[in-house]
């Protein structure tokens, strides 16, 4: 059987991978699915330790995770569009008008 | 009547409110009405609850209005748990009558005076809905029985003076004014907040009756150093608010407000109230005789400071302006050798004098048609005969001639500073020889603008009036009360019986021994036979620069030749200090004779010297310190722009870069700290 | 095993209210002609009331709800209440402000009150899962409502960046929920606490797992590092909504690190407390002297906004290092106090700023003491309660603060706190000073405050006073409110 502490360092990984990309992509949409991404590393996280905790809560948790993520992805996706419209780019480094 | 006693401060708040609701609907004549005749009702008032004081044998009166914030129980520094419990209450004891007295009256006066002086002025109703306003602030500090109701009204007075400053705000200069008195006062308060905490967490009160009582139980043994703390906290509070070395700087730039504002606010009532503080915590300072020296130390030596500035000062009220600073430096002498009453007793004196001499120069000014540079006065003595007797009668006072007010009071804490327990010959010295300068400038003011030929400008000639009849009653009256005002404390020494300083006496009994140092009385006489001839030779001394002119620039004719002649002609005296300086210095090998060249000559040319020095100094301070601290934006524009560009670029991915920064940083740290 | 009950119902009912009224409002939307969508506001406003009454005519019972994850206790009471006053400030400004900039649509109404059930939530929960819902709830809706003003590039910025980084944030708080369930076996705080109080519970996963719950709060309230965001979503969103952003969601997020804080992190040692003391003076100084230098009222304003979260840090310090209720009470007191000031002004300046919110900029109030003496007047009073002048709200607040930081022995942090106070009142007293004693003539809108915003400023200038003159009843209430606190 898959030790728990493997589980938990994907879940490390793949967070991190999503931070990172979160930092250095330049597409909008890009870096919201490393949002995603983040999100489904706890997820992977949380249904890990529900398995070998024997605990069901866990699981449950991941439904709640991915139906927020849901929302976010609607919320977002508006966003964006209501920004393309307005700016016709989805470059995130044009996004400084205000600053200092 | 002294179960209402809030109505003395309520009927200004009254008349403020009524100002700031209807002011600009109704007439001029009703704005004065409401907002002069509220404060005369509140002095009435005042006057009838001092003689209800009276008739209580212990002279002694509170009452609370309602509790306003009852913390609760809580764990004192020393352990123990107290229970504090504010309330908005009121303290009516002989220090607080005498102050509340002084403000009412004083204040009623100078309402009565801008009558007449606001008439002209834009913004009558909203100058005297801040000027009532200012009352009740003022009235809430002195009357106030907690530390903490005191502090609101010394916001409140704080806000009041920003305000009046600035209220000629199409002046830039007035609106910079108003703005540097606000913060310099600020770091004041910044201290005299962290006193209030002090106090709290030692002794679980801020009532002012409950934290004396605690001071004198003999719990704290002298020079405890939470309560020097304690001390000079408060005293850096009351330095912001008073004007003393350092945070002086605020006070001559306030003169930009409207002059019976300068006379009310920034002469007799607002900048004593450190004075009223530092008297009100007597019972604190006795326990922290460091404390006292720093204050006597820092009183003393403002009072020479600002009277050596004083003596260069070209404009009218910015003279005035260093002498207050200069005076209150006396009280704070005089509260510093554990002389806490003759403080009080100047306090009221210098209240009426010194409003007094504001107002006048706001009765020259006024005639004038707006003119304060005194180099464009002159001879005015006959052109406008109140003005000027007046004008006298409150410059001897301040000068310290017999029997006037001023006398009096000063000398009492002349007497003090040096047989008073923690008196010393220093402070005597530095006294007197101030004395010697306060007559010195107050009188070249006197010739400047009433003496000698007229330099007014000709256009300016033709207009010259007196002012009307209710500026010259406040006048008159303020005269009246600066010559018989001595007369309450009037010393024992020349058979008086100091009923002033006996009727405060209660207030200021503290078990630590306060007997004078042992003189005879021929000591007390021999100093003020000293003090008063002092005062004559300044006056000397400003005759003869100042009216036997003529002879004076025919010494500096000789020696500089005709071309100075115009010099002198267009500058007058200010370059005669140089002309005096560079003069001496020629002739330092020449063996020359007569009263004249050694003694005058050598007080001028060494007043001329320090002055210079002080007054460099204190522009170096002003340009680098306060003017630094005041323009702290412009400052850290220059220093922080850079940083904020490199962080607040805009850039959501940097921001995320900071974030996880922030996390690694605080993991890193809190996984280490144990 | 669970089975929903009456008084559960009940100790949610506040809630459930506002979400009905939320889809109310959705519901009626097209029913009603365009130009009188106002209706909506007033339904959403009656919303709010409603609420607040039932909550007041049948108070539930104190007691856990849902299998222990709703608290009802008296600090959610004070929030809910806090919460419900804040939306009705904000509906109430907002109104005449969407007719005005013509974007009135109900979302916008219903969005406020979804908001508020999350930010209910979130100070009632007592299981972390809560927590995030009510979180994801109030974020999501604010996330639409900063770039309400669709076509204005600055507020579709604001928006984005607000979602972008504020989901950042969230995904580390849920990581740590992640390792605090998977260390402890239960996201419960009663259990938790009661999980984490045995000796050697405490590793090193749990405290990062606790740093990573920490920042996902600390960037809801904006404390320094993670306070970067605030100033560019502050200035680009609508001014109502961010009059609501800087009190309501800030105080959801201060109630829940208080209960995690005070709670949780007292057997871990003196680091947590650390923590919480470099950020307190951290935020506080950045704060302060980043306004210094805005040249812009809304983002000065969010600078501000920055600082004062750091006053709020020193309560929550002093909270931790005394153990007593005195720092939770003075946190309480001073996000009220705090949450009426600022709404105030953020109102009153998205009225004087004109149709589009064209003159925000400091100089563009110039000269308004002559030109609208009633609003500059009002707006004096919000600048001097932010600086702290006795007798008004914001000095009791911060006098509170400081004095149970006195007590807790912080002197240290006190006096940075007390030097931070005075500067601050630079850059408060500059926008008066603009406004009464600069010359020229002012670009801030003149028109009349419309009735409701009135109403509003009016409200809070009253709790203003009321704070600050009377603040014994007030102060009774947040110290009863913050007894249930260990």
């Amino acid at each position: 059987m898959v030790p728990l502490s493997h589980y938990i360092a994907l879940s490390a990984i793949l967070f991190v991978i999503g931070a990172a990309g979160f930092i250095f992509r330049r597409n909008i949409i890009t870096v919201f699915m490393c949002i995603e991404l983040m999100l489904n590393a706890v997820n992977l996280a949380f249904m890990a330790f529900s398995r070998f905790r024997g605990n069901l809560d866990g699981q449950l948790f991941v439904f709640f995770v991915i139906v927020v993520a849901a929302a976010e992805a609607a919320v977002g996706l508006a966003l964006i569009i209501s920004l393309y419209r307005s700016r016709d780019t989805l470059a995130i480094d044009e996004l400084d008008s205000m600053k200092l | 009547m002294l179960e209402r006693i809030w109505l003395i401060p309520l009927l200004p708040a009254l008349g403020a409110a009524f100002q700031f609701f209807f002011g600009r609907k109704v007439k001029k004549s009703v704005v004065s009405l409401v907002s002069v005749g509220l404060p005369g009702v509140s002095f009435a008032w005042a006057i009838g609850c001092f003689f209800a004081l009276l008739g209580r044998p212990e002279h002694l009166f509170t009452k609370v209005l309602y509790d306003w914030w009852p913390v609760g129980a809580f764990h004192l520094s020393s352990g123990a748990m107290g229970n504090l419990n504010v309330h908005v209450g009121f303290l009516l004891d002989p220090l607080s009558a005498v102050m509340m007295l002084v403000v009412t009256g004083v204040g009623f006066i100078i309402h009565v005076y801008s009558i007449g002086y606001m008439a002209h002025e834009g913004g009558y109703y909203r100058f005297f809905g801040y000027m009532n306003l200012f009352m009740f602030s003022m009235l809430v500090l002195v009357l106030s029985d907690n530390f903490l109701m005191m502090f609101v009204g010394w916001e409140g007075v704080g806000l009041c003076s920003y305000l009046l400053i600035g209220f000629f705000f199409h002046r830039r200069s007035a609106s910079d004014a108003g703005k540097k008195a606000f913060v310099v006062n600020r770091i004041g308060d910044a201290a005299f907040l962290l006193g209030m905490m002090l106090i709290v967490v030692t002794f679980g009160t801020v009532n002012f009756q409950a934290v004396t009582e605690a001071a004198r139980s003999g719990h704290y043994p002298i020079l405890d150093p939470t309560i020097t703390a304690i001390c000079i906290l408060l005293f850096i509070g009351a330095i912001g608010k008073s004007a003393q070395i350092p945070l002086y700087v605020w006070l001559p730039d306030a003169m930009e407000g409207p002059t019976p504002v300068s006379a009310l606010i920034h002469a007799a009532t607002m900048v004593t109230a450190g004075v009223y503080m530092v008297s009100r915590a007597n019972a604190l300072f006795m326990l922290a005789p460091a404390a006292m020296a720093l204050v006597a130390g820092i009183g003393a030596a403002t009072a020479f400071f600002a009277a050596t500035i004083a003596i260069t000062q070209n404009d009218i009220k910015r003279v005035l302006a260093y002498s207050t600073i200069s005076q209150l430096g006396y009280m704070f002498t005089a509260c510093g050798v554990g002389a806490f009453a003759a403080g009080i007793f100047h306090l009221m004196s210098h209240a009426f004098f010194k409003a007094l001499l504001f107002l006048a120069a706001g009765s020259v000014i006024h005639a004038l048609s707006g003119e304060q540079d005194m180099r464009k006065m002159g001879g005015l003595r006959e052109k406008i005969p109140v003005t000027y007797w007046t004008y006298l009668i409150a410059a001897l006072a301040i000068s310290g001639i017999p029997p006037l007010s001023g006398f009096v009071s000063k000398d009492e804490i002349l007497w003090q500073s040096y047989a008073g327990p923690h008196g010393h010959l220093v402070l005597w010295v530095a006294g007197w020889v101030t004395a010697g300068l306060t007559a010195l400038y107050m009188f070249r003011q006197i010739y400047m603008t009433f003496h000698g030929t007229s330099r007014v400008e000709p256009e300016v000639e033709h207009h010259i009036h007196e002012s009307p009849r209710s500026m010259l009653a406040a006048l008159v009256t303020l005269a009246g009360l600066s010559v018989i005002g001595g007369f309450i404390g009037w010393p024992d020494l020349l058979g008086g019986s100091d009923r002033l300083g006996h009727f405060l006496d209660p207030v200021f009994e503290n078990p630590v021994p306060v007997a004078l140092k042992n003189y005879s009385a021929g000591r007390e006489f021999d100093l003020m036979f000293l003090s008063v001839l002092i005062a004559c030779t300044g006056i000397y001394v400003a005759y003869r620069i100042y009216v036997r002119r003529p002879e004076v620039a025919d010494r500096v004719a000789k020696s500089f030749g005709p071309g100075y002649e115009i010099l002198l002609n267009k500058y007058y005296v200010d370059e005669l200090y140089d002309a005096l300086f560079v003069n001496r210095v020629k002739n330092i090998g020449n063996a020359a004779s007569g009263f004249d060249q050694y003694v005058v000559d050598g007080g001028v040319n060494g007043v001329g010297w320090t002055t210079r020095l002080t007054a460099n100094l204190s522009r170096l301070w002003d340009l680098y310190v306060i003017d630094g601290a005041v323009n702290v934006a412009a400052f850290f524009t220059k220093l922080m722009s850079y940083p904020a560009r490199v962080i607040q670029t805009g850039l959501v991915q940097s921001y995320a870069w900071l974030i996880v920064l922030g996390v690694l940083i605080f993991m890193g740290y809190y996984l280490v700290h144990f | 095993m669970t089975t929903v009950s009456i008084p559960d119902v009940m100790r949610i009912l506040p809630e459930l209210i506002l979400a009905g009224f939320a889809i109310l409002v959705m519901l009626f939307e097209p029913f009603v002609p365009a130009g009188r969508k106002r209706v909506l506001g007033w339904i959403a406003l009656l919303g709010v009331l409603v609420a607040g009454m039932a909550f007041t005519w049948a108070p539930p019972n104190a007691g856990m709800a849902f299998s222990g994850s709703i608290a009802a206790d008296g600090f959610s009471y004070f929030f809910i209440f806090l919460f419900l006053t804040i939306a009705a400030l904000a509906l109430l400004g907002s109104i005449n402000y969407l007719e005005r900039d013509n974007i009135h649509h109900a979302e916008y109404y219903a969005l406020i009150l979804f908001s508020t059930v999350g930010m209910c939530f979130m100070a009632a929960s007592a299981e972390l899962i809560m927590i995030f819902l009510g979180l994801e709830i109030s974020s999501l809706s604010t996330y639409v409502l900063a770039g309400f003003r669709r076509h204005d590039p600055r507020s579709n910025e604001s928006a984005m960046k607000y979602f972008l980084l504020g989901s950042f944030a969230t995904a580390f708080f849920l990581y740590g929920i992640a390792f605090v369930y998977g260390l402890t076996g239960t996201t419960n705080l009663v259990d938790l606490a009661a999980d984490l109080a045995q000796p050697g519970k405490w590793s090193t996963l749990t405290r990062a797992a606790l740093i990573l719950m920490f920042v996902g709060l600390a960037f809801k309230v904006s404390t320094v590092p993670f306070q970067i965001w605030t100033p560019d979503v502050y200035q680009g969103a609508p001014a109502p909504v961010t009059a609501f952003l800087s009190t309501g969601p800030k105080a959801a997020a201060f109630a829940v690190l208080v209960r995690i804080f005070l709670g949780l992190a007292g057997p871990s040692g003196p680091a947590a407390f650390w923590v919480i003391w470099i950020s307190a003076a951290l935020t506080m100084t950045v704060g302060n002297f980043a306004a210094l230098l805005q040249k812009n009222v809304k983002r000065m304003l969010a600078y501000s906004a920055i600082a004062h979260a750091g006053y709020v840090l020193v309560g929550l310090a002093a909270a931790m290092a005394s153990g007593s209720t005195e720092g939770a009470s003075a946190v309480l007191f001073y996000l009220a106090a705090y949450a009426f000031m600022n709404v105030g002004a953020f109102l009153l300046i998205a009225h004087l700023a004109g149709p589009g919110e064209g003159r925000t900029e400091i100089s563009d109030f110039t000269g308004l003491g002559r030109a609208a003496p009633g609003a500059a007047a009002c707006l004096t009073v919000f600048m001097l309660s932010l600086s702290g002048i006795p007798s008004t709200a914001g000095f009791f607040a911060k006098f509170y603060v400081f004095r149970a930081s006195v007590h807790a022995g912080l002197i240290g942090l006190t006096i940075i706190a007390v030097l931070n106070s005075v500067v601050s009142v630079y850059y408060y007293l500059n926008l008066v000073v603009t406004m009464y004693m600069r010359e020229g003539e002012p670009q801030a809108a003149r028109t009349p405050m419309p009735l409701p915003l009135y109403s509003a400023i009016a409200a809070s200038l009253f709790a203003i006073f009321y704070l600050g003159l009377y603040p014994n009843h007030f102060l009774l209430l947040s110290t009863l409110s913050s007894k249930p606190l260990p």
